[in-house]
């Protein structure tokens, strides 16, 4: 029965994952976020946006367990979250400082499984199988200098699925990359999330790009960092580049998100 | 080419040195006509004595800054990644580091006696602090994003070591290492001068004090030599094993 019960709650997509209550972080006397409340459930796309400086990715660092709240707290599948996980996957921004240097593209993959303890023989297969995933099948050997931005990008993202995450944090991952290569990787992020029903925070300023992933968007505004609003996102899945961008409430919640932000804008 | 450049004024002042001395018809206690140096050389070169007397200082040389790097490294990575530590350490190094090596042999006399003890404790000393130095400099500028993402991947603090610290750092290790193996040479050489009745330099001194200047400067031409090697075979392998490190190399 009570298997029963917790498939249920999978399906109907409402388990929670992570939940911040009334979280404040502070930085010496600076009040960086101030009293955050946000439950993230199973299986779900949620958008970070705000100005620049109003503390998103100081909200990622917090549900990553890399800094700790001054008040309020974090959970992490309701017990208390106080240092990083292995099932919290982080992408970070600067991938090009992300990844090992010394390592080739198998070889920073294969660091996510040293760490989870997976046996010598076991990684070969998996990391094949991930880079193939994100789309570096045939660069197993190549070192990260031998890459572009938006290969290293892709790198680190094999290595955090590696990581069999149920939760994957990402901070601005694709703001470097040109237009091309983002809709891309939107594309394969949606699928893979879709596919390892791990749920996805993601940061990042660009609107439209946060409208097309999400399901719901979290609003920040600044000084210091609250939440301000959130947007349910209904368009329906699976997302397409073209079709998505076009449909009328795309293009309403675009009207009210840069009517959101440019208050902001000096 | 620039080498066979570089090699001329050497060749050229021991042409006029030999002329000077041949010239001059000099008879002297403490300068050697460059034809008997190298004759000498060749001679010490067949003898036994001389490549044990050379293996001597090499060992206690190698077995000190073997000593003293892996002291220097093991602190400096401490130190580095446990930054109170470093803190704490930090006058304690400082008002260590700049006391020449040398200045200790009358300690380590008393603890160790002559021989071989004696000047591997030497070499150690003076070889761990640029060595520690080195390596904690090194280690505090880690790319601050790879120990987060260590610190994500919940690795071990040996694993963290092992997988992150120590290869990023490697390259600059083998930096320090071959200016320790430089320092550590000097050191030996020095302590066998001084006190040590040990290895080439004490076979310097014995030259010396029988008034036996071309064997004096056979050994000394030795000594350069070695010294030379040295440097150079390990700045090639750095080379060959760091290419990155090339901008730094010299
Ligand atoms: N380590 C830190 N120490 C002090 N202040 C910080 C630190 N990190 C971020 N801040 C400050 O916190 C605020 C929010 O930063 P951040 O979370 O990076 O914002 P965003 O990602 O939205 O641009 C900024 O004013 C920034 O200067
Ligand atoms: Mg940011």
């Amino acid at each position: 029965m009570l298997e029963t019960t917790g498939i249920d709650a999978t399906k109907s997509g409402t388990q929670e994952v992570l939940r911040v209550d009334g979280a404040s972080v502070r930085y010496g006397a600076a009040t960086i976020l101030d009293g955050v409340d946000l439950t993230l459930n199973r299986g779900e796309f949620v958008c970070v946006i705000g100005p620049s400086g109003s503390g998103k990715t100081t909200f990622l660092r917090l549900l990553a367990g890399l800094v700790a709240p001054a008040e309020g707290r974090v959970l992490f599948r309701g017990a208390e979250h106080r240092a990083p996980s292995r099932e919290i996957a982080i992408v970070f921004q600067d991938y090009a400082n992300a990844l090992l240097p010394w390592r080739d593209a198998e070889g920073n993959v294969s660091l996510a499984l040293e760490a989870a303890g997976v046996p010598r023989a076991e990684r070969a297969g998996r990391i094949r199988a991930l880079l193939s995933k994100v789309g570096l099948a045939g660069s197993e050997k190549k070192f990260p200098s031998e890459m572009s931005g938006g290969m290293q990008q892709r790198l680190q993202i094999a290595r955090c699925l590696a990581q069999e995450p149920d939760v994957l944090l990402m901070d601005e991952p694709f703001g470097a990359l040109d237009a091309m290569t983002r809709q891309k990787l939107q594309d394969e992020l949606l699928g893979i999330v879709r596919d390892s029903n791990v749920t996805a925070f993601f940061v990042t300023h660009d609107l439209e790009e946060a409208i097309y992933l999400s399901d719901r968007i979290v609003a920040l505004e600044p000084d210091p960092g609250q939440v301000c609003r959130v947007f349910d996102v209904t368009l329906p899945k699976p997302r397409n580049q073209l079709s998505t961008r076009e449909m009328p409430e795309f293009l309403r919640l675009r009207r009210e998100l840069f009517d959101f932000i440019e208050r902001f804008e000096p | 080419m620039t080498a066979l450049k570089g090699l001329a004024l050497p060749v050229a002042l021991l042409v006029l040195w030999q002329l000077a001395v041949v010239l001059s018809g000099m008879q002297s206690d403490t300068i050697a006509a460059p034809d008997a140096i190298f004759a000498a050389l060749g001679r010490a070169l067949t003898e036994p004595a001389f490549w044990a007397d050379t293996g001597d200082t090499l060992a206690a040389g190698g077995m000190g800054l073997a000593l003293g790097f892996g002291l220097g490294t093991l602190s400096g990575v401490l130190f580095g990644l446990i930054p109170p530590v470093g803190r704490v350490m930090r006058v304690t190094v400082e008002l260590l580091r700049p006391l020449p090596a040398i200045a200790i042999l009358p300690i380590a006399l008393l603890i160790f006696g002559f021989g071989y003890r004696l000047e591997v404790a030497i070499v150690a000393f003076g070889t761990c602090f640029p060595v520690l130095v080195l390596t904690e400099a090194a280690v505090r500028q880690i790319e601050p994003r790879l120990s987060e993402v260590a610190r994500a991947l919940a690795l071990s603090p040996g694993a963290r070591v092992r997988k992150i610290v120590l290869p990023a750092v490697l390259p600059r290790l083998f930096v320090a290492l071959r200016l320790a193996a430089g320092i550590g040479l000097i050191i030996a050489i020095t302590v066998e001068i001084a006190a040590n009745p040990i290895g080439l330099g004490a076979r310097l001194m014995q030259a010396s004090n029988s008034l036996r200047p071309a064997d004096m400067y056979a050994t000394l031409f030795w000594i350069g030599a070695i010294g030379w090697a040295l440097n150079w075979g390990m700045l090639r392998l750095q080379l060959w094993l760091f290419p990155a490190t090339r901008g730094a190399a010299q």
